[in-house]
């Protein structure tokens, strides 16, 4: 699946796409966030306060705990400040 | 009922986001040409501001993710358009690098009577504070930073599931 990064998540992390193969455990959002976080030291970093992260399952605001089976592009991002 | 469902299938709809600045006459002049059925029009605008607390701001630079945030307002708009007899709605949001005294965003609401358009107005510009994927970083003296959430726009929008 396709995941993009924006604002200060994309900075910390330091690009805002990739392809990701995560294994069958992780099931939910809040799974891929703990699965990205332990990619290294950028991503703990961007993932290092779950609870402010924003995900978005093809297009579409998500909850943590809501399932990423079949998503094509889950996006994660900071709260939003547009208006 | 009948009313409102033929409201809505007159309903002029615009939703743009763009870098270039937006002229707010033209585009109103849009949204009501060569109609005759449209008494009320409000306007909200969104300006870049030169301070924040007492901080000077050089520059906002807005970010997007552009496909959720095309698909988000629609949402909402398709929301505002189902709950208000609305005629016409438009919504012009930018991106890119913005100064103080430039436009930020754009909400036109029509309708026959001002209370629906103003409602309107009002819910279509608490959703794109809490829930349209765009990002605001400022530009200070002491550098650029993101700027952060408010609770406040949280707490906005929720009001509107209230009723």
């Amino acid at each position: 699946m396709k995941v993009k990064y924006f604002a200060w998540v994309r900075e910390r992390i330091g690009k805002a796409e990739e392809t990701i193969e995560p294994p069958a455990s992780v099931r939910t959002v809040d799974d891929l966030i703990a699965w990205l976080a332990r990619r290294g030291e950028t991503y703990a970093h961007a993932f290092e306060t779950p609870r402010v992260i924003r995900a978005a399952i093809d297009h579409a605001h998500v909850k943590p705990d809501a399932t990423i089976a079949g998503a094509r592009e889950i996006a994660f991002f900071p709260p939003m400040t547009g208006g | 009922m009948t009313a409102t469902r033929e409201a809505q299938m007159t309903a002029a709809v615009t939703i743009r986001i763009q870098e270039a600045d937006f002229d707010i006459a033209q585009e109103i002049a849009a949204l009501t040409k060569g109609r005759t059925d449209i008494g009320a029009v409000v306007t909200f605008s969104g300006i870049c501001r030169d301070s924040e607390g007492d901080e000077p701001i050089a520059a906002l630079t807005l970010e997007h993710y552009p496909e959720m945030a095309e698909a988000e307002i629609a949402r909402h708009v398709e929301t505002a358009m189902s709950r208000w007899p609305l005629t016409g709605l438009t919504v012009v949001h930018r991106v890119g690098r913005i100064t103080p005294g430039e436009n930020i965003v754009l909400v036109l609401t029509a309708s026959k009577h001002r209370q629906a358009a103003f409602q309107a107005a009002e819910f279509l510009m608490d959703y794109l504070k809490a829930s349209a994927p765009f990002w605001k970083r400022e530009e200070k003296p002491a550098g650029t930073s993101w700027v952060d959430a408010h609770d406040r726009d949280d707490a906005a929008a929720a009001r509107w599931t209230k009723s």
